[in-house]
């Protein structure tokens, strides 16, 4: 066909002309990811790529977790040999590195990469190449960091690397660098998933689906997004002043020239504490999601939840100086930010009395996702709680940089973000792969977790008040710490043995699983209308949305949106607030420069560290690899 | 809370038989450590209520019988409302309690930021792995320099004023206070006053390199008479050696590397990278708290340094046994 | 699950211009991101002014004619942008195609200009914190004037071949907004950079 005849002739067979198995093969053609080793690299399906996502953040929570548990066992008594100093600040470092950028931010945006565009029903994610691309360049982050990691040249300067310890003085050797450049790449991958994210929350929501009957775990990733749109600005501005700083001799936390470390710490927690609800409060949507679906009823305060939200994400930016409360800062400052990080129990208070009281109102359904929410209750209030007590200045100098804080923010990360992701691999595991996972595994899997966790991080409450520093490679025997760090360590095993159990579920699931039906909870939101596992297209006819849970609204059939063209791919893009819906948008087709620019651009940021002629040689690949991403390639999808 | 409370404090005083001095937030040996551990019991006990209130709520909603809706979407108008009115309530009440917690937590903080004017200062300054502790006096005649180990009379107010000369390092001594960070381009103080005579044990809380598990010191309070006592022995120049031994120890001292970054007052010795050694021996422990002071862990120490602390910039001694033994005995002379 | 067929979309057209498609929109996102990274450069530039007890430290302030120069050609560049973005809401391919070759060519001079203001800087990065805050707050704005004027000669080059499809207007539209936002953001860092330490100093 010629050019011309393909523009006008694009769009031009409808979905309607078709029957319904017709209709389902023409899209699987037009939509599916081309077999072979090149259909793999080039696919641009959210679906496809959301499950490269969460496999490899599971990998990254599985050598992250082995790092803990080698730290762990070294302190398991005092003045073990097990491990020595050097390796030991590099493994707290790549704990703490790896879990936060390469597993905890990925993996919430790996669901939501995955569901966000099947929850608003839609064909794909906004940008699908930016999305191929994102995950190329965080794929090459993590590999970047462990590959430095085993040669030897793994950051030991902790997560939050203070200036002056990883200034060229104190740290000659490329350590820093790794860190810094390993968050230039996760950093680059996060923004633009939140980009696809928000214009797909905006703009490619199924017809009728108001901003009132958004599912709560997609307002929670919207929140999550903006969130990451500017926290993450200062961490790049943080780093790269790093390396700069490094590299060629600019004075920005060099005391003596004008510089000054503080600057460091301000700059790095503007984007720390809001980093630590970028994790939570996706967490928290997967809590809602469950929680209407296993206690039988929609949640209670819709409206309170998603305020909330938004709430939470507002107040995250006031609270950065409540991590330099031991930096001698003016008092009266200080005071504020003690204020300000305690209203924050407020609208995560509000959220949780929302949960218990759908809970009570409501039958709940005991099965292995809500386990995990319950045990999430019980912990994160916890960590919540311990979280008020760290903001008051003067507890603050006491526990602040000890074991209690080490406890504290496991209560809530873990309890506040893992056990809710728990709670959602068994939930939605059975529309990502078509099987369920096993229900008796699944309850030895929460018990394990539960009493593995509260053994290990527990009693650090009390090492931390007992005045046992954080990140402390050993300890003296006369301290007294032995017994305290010996049950640590006897739950840090059986928590990593509650993942163990999970992976074999998860493993053995894909093979052995019942089969699942399109909606084996009898959830209410949109992506469980379509098959399990879903068809590369998503849904055959858009669905359109009259009710905030239309699975339960509709209980016979859904009505749908028909036109959409069968001969290219097209997705609706419609109004912010009411989505309604404007115009039929092409949908990139799979390609291969998302990739070829991931690698151009690892090889810049790579070459960065070495030396700062690599911006000079480095970024006219970057150029040619754009223009060829971006230049018409005569598909229909480009062509109108 | 009793429980708890009482397990807590068993806890700790496993750690009150350790020689090294006591290291806990709960053992509260001042007022300032007291006043931080009574804001503590009661934040505790307010949110050991909130959280034993949420869990008991928990597992009623889970386990109450009751009968199933027949569909989801089957609600009542008026329950709903009710249910928003009283999350709203509990949200509002959550709010109050966190605003009563802010109003203590700002009157202890009002409390131990006080600003009182009498009592004596010192300073401490922050080495990467080590404390160096400076005696200011307005006669600098009288003025001296120790390492790792600060004794401050009891009952009298202390401004601690916190350097560093590398990384941040954090000063923390948890059961007299809590903790200020040393940071360069920054001077920070903190308060110390120490109710009762004792050995209190403190640690760096920042990270600030490989060896930062081992940057301890001690903080010893004693009686006003002691503490004169012990400033004026400090304040005297190194006692000349006697014995041949130790004579011989001097010379291995001033001819061998040790005197480019130990200062020995009263010999040639005036170095200014390490620790200063002039009263050496009236010390409890070497290498920032890592080992007690005794002639064999010394030995060791000086012969090999990486092994007792991988890391640490004293170089190793290179040095013949004789030679060793003399330094040792030298060094363990340096009352 | 059964469905029922409730609303006809096929009449919707393929494309629209500026919020109604979803590319402005993903422009605009970047555009927050990248105003946060300058918002928080400016406020590094705060920091260190206020924590450093004389500020500027030691350089003497910058030459003022290229900044003074590339500041009056962004500005003046707003005229044939908008121009240009009025041409492509019209589909007035002959124009968009001039347009863009002129918005182009004030692209690079733009980019000469800027090399001009980093040579007459006359201070180095590495003197003090004051000049890499300077250096690292041009820098990041040099980077998005080269960002942008590589994209409009693309987009120019674009427009003369057969891949200009009325859906390439929506495009040139989207590349005039980020234009705006180059040149918007930039007065406030040029009275940063060359104004403010002359107040103050």
């Amino acid at each position: 066909m010629t050019d011309a005849a393909v523009a006008t002739s694009a769009g031009r067979l409808r979905d309607t002309a078709l029957g319904q198995q017709e209709l389902a093969a023409r899209l699987d053609r037009l939509w599916g990811t081309p077999r072979g080793i090149l259909g793999w690299l080039t696919t641009v399906d959210h679906k496809v790529i959301g499950r490269r996502y969460i496999a490899t953040a599971f990998f990254f929570l599985c050598i992250g977790g082995l790092s803990a548990i080698a730290m762990r066992l070294q302190l398991a008594k005092p003045e073990s040999r097990l491990i020595d100093a050097d390796l030991y600040n590099q493994l707290f470092t790549m704990h703490g590195s790896n879990m936060m950028f390469l597993f905890a931010v990925p993996v919430m945006e790996a669901f939501a990469v995955y569901f966000v565009p099947l929850m608003v029903g839609t064909r794909n994610i906004a940008f699908p190449r930016l999305n191929a691309f994102s995950y190329w360049v965080y794929l090459s982050g993590g590999i970047f960091l462990w590959t430095s990691f085993f040669l030897g040249e793994g950051p030991d300067v902790g997560w939050f690397a203070y200036a002056p310890l990883t200034e060229q003085q104190y740290s000659p050797t490329h350590r820093p660098d790794v860190w810094a450049q390993m968050i230039t790449f996760t950093e680059v991958s996060a923004l633009a998933v939140s980009v696809e994210i928000i214009v797909t929350v905006f703009k490619q929501r199924a017809p009728g689906m108001t901003l009132d009957r958004i599912p709560v775990f997609v307002w929670s990733m919207l929140v999550t997004s903006f969130l990451v749109f500017f926290a993450m600005p200062a961490i790049m501005l943080a780093s790269t002043s790093l390396i700069l700083d490094r590299l060629v001799g600019t004075q920005f936390f060099v005391s003596g020239t004008g510089g000054d470390v503080l600057l460091w710490q301000h700059l790095f927690w503007f984007f720390g504490h809001p980093e630590v609800y970028i994790i939570f409060l996706p967490g928290t949507g997967m809590v809602s999601m469950i929680v209407a679906a296993f206690a039988r009823r929609p949640i209670v305060g819709y409206l309170p939840v998603v305020l909330s939200l938004i709430a939470t994400g507002f107040l995250s930016f006031g609270l950065w100086v409540h991590h330099m409360f031991a930096t001698g800062l003016p008092q009266m400052g200080a005071s504020f930010f003690t204020a300000s990080s305690m209203l924050i129990a407020v609208p995560s208070g509000i959220q949780i009395f929302c949960w218990l009281a759908t809970l009570w109102d409501g039958k709940p359904v005991i099965r292995t996702p809500l386990l995990f929410v319950l045990g999430f209750v019980v912990i994160f209030v916890i960590g919540g709680m311990t979280g008020v007590m760290v903001a008051s200045v003067p507890l603050d100098t006491q526990v602040h940089d000890t074991y209690f804080v080490v406890a504290h923010f496991h209560y809530v990360l873990i309890g506040g973000a893992v056990f809710p992701l728990i709670g959602a691999v068994y939930y939605w595991f059975p529309k990502i792969c078509g099987r369920m996972m096993d229900e008796r595994l699944g309850r030895w899997n929460f018990w394990l977790a539960f009493v593995g966790f509260n053994l290990a991080f527990f009693p650090m409450h009390i090492l931390g008040l007992q005045g046992m520093p954080r990140r402390v490679y050993t300890y003296q025997p006369e301290m007294g710490w032995g017994g305290l760090n010996l049950t640590a360590t006897v739950g840090a095993l059986i928590l990593f043995a509650s993942f163990v159990l999970l992976l074999w579920n998860a493993v053995r699931s894909t093979r052995h699983g019942v089969a699942a039906p399109d909606n084996p909870w009898d959830a209410g939101t949109l992506e469980w209308a379509t098959s399990s596992p879903p068809p590369p297209y998503n849904f055959a006819r858009i669905p359109v949305v009259t009710h905030r849970e239309p699975l339960w609204a509709e209980r016979d059939e859904l009505p749908v949106a028909h036109g959409l063209s069968v001969e290219r791919r097209e997705v609706l893009v419609s109004t912010i607030t009411e989505a309604r819906p404007e115009i039929r948008q092409a949908s990139p087709e799979p390609s291969i420069w998302p990739l070829l620019t991931a690698i151009v651009v690892g090889i810049f940021f790579l070459g960065s560290i070495f030396t700062p002629w690599a911006v000079v040689w480095g970024t006219p690949p970057i150029a040619v690899a754009l223009v060829g991403w971006f230049w018409p390639k005569g598909s229909r999808e480009d062509e109108t | 809370m009793a429980t708890g409370r009482a397990f807590l404090i068993s806890a700790v005083s496993l750690s009150l038989a350790a020689c090294s001095g006591r290291q806990s937030s709960l053992d509260p040996q001042g007022p300032y450590a007291q006043q931080i551990a009574n804001l503590f019991w009661a934040f505790l006990a307010v949110c050991a209520l909130i959280w034993l209130a949420v869990c008991v709520v928990l597992s009623i909603a889970v386990i109450r019988r009751r009968a199933a809706r027949p569909q989801p979407l089957e609600l009542a108008p008026a329950r709903e409302r009710m249910m928003g009115q009283l999350v709203l309530s509990l949200g509002g009440g959550t709010g109050v309690i966190v605003i009563a917690f802010a109003l203590i937590s700002y009157v202890a903080q009002r409390n131990l930021w006080a600003e009182p004017n009498s009592g004596m200062t010192l300073r401490v300054v922050g080495h990467q792995w080590w404390w160096e502790v400076l005696y200011d006096d307005p006669q600098p005649a009288r003025n001296f320099i120790t390492a790792n180990e600060i004794h401050i009379p009891v009952n009298t107010l202390v401004r601690v004023r916190l350097e560093t000369r590398d990384v941040i390092h954090s000063f923390w001594v948890p059961s007299l206070a809590g903790k200020m960070d040393q940071i360069s381009g920054h001077i920070n103080e903190q308060l110390l006053l120490a109710a009762r005579p004792g050995i209190y044990r403190g640690q760096c809380a920042e990270f600030c390199g490989q060896e930062h598990a081992k940057m301890a010191f001690s903080v010893v309070a004693s009686s006003p008479e002691e503490f004169d006592a012990w400033r004026d022995g400090q304040i005297r120049a190194a006692a000349p050696p006697e014995g041949p031994e130790r004579r011989r120890g001097r010379h291995v001292f001033e001819s061998h590397s040790c005197l480019v970054c130990h200062t020995i007052r009263g010999t040639i010795a005036g170095g200014k990278f390490g620790p200063d050694l002039t009263h050496l021996a009236s010390r409890r422990s070497i290498a920032a708290g890592t080992a007690p002071l005794t002639a064999g862990h010394l030995g060791g120490w000086i012969a090999d340094p990486q092994h007792l602390k991988p890391g640490t910039q004293m170089p190793p001694g290179d040095l013949g046994g004789a030679d060793l033994s003399a330094l040792v005995a030298y060094l363990m002379g340096l009352q | 699950m059964r469905e029922r067929l409730a609303q006809d979309v096929s009449g919707l057209p393929t494309w629209a211009f500026e919020s109604k498609s979803t590319p402005w929109w993903g422009t605009l996102g970047f555009m927050a991101i990248e105003g946060m990274g300058f918002a928080l450069a400016v406020g590094m530039w705060l920091y260190l002014a206020a924590v450093n007890p004389q500020w500027p430290l030691g350089p003497p302030p910058a030459t003022l004619w290229p900044g003074i120069t590339l500041t009056a050609l962004l500005v003046l560049s707003l005229v044939p942008n908008w121009w240009c973005n009025r041409m492509a809401l019209r589909q007035d391919l002959r124009s968009v195609q001039i347009g863009l070759v002129v918005m182009s060519i004030i692209g690079l001079v733009a980019v000469a200009l800027r090399g001009f203001e980093i040579a007459y800087l006359n201070f180095r990065w590495d003197v003090d914190a004051y000049g890499s805050i300077v250096w690292l707050i041009i820098g990041l704005h040099t980077t998005h004037i080269v960002t942008d004027v590589g994209d409009t000669i693309v987009l120019a080059v674009l427009m003369f071949t057969r891949h200009a499809r009325p859906r390439r207007f929506s495009d040139v539209t989207d590349n005039v907004f980020y234009w705006v936002f180059v040149v918007v953001t930039w007065p406030p860092l040029y009275l940063l950079i060359y104004w403010a330490p002359r107040w103050m100093g």
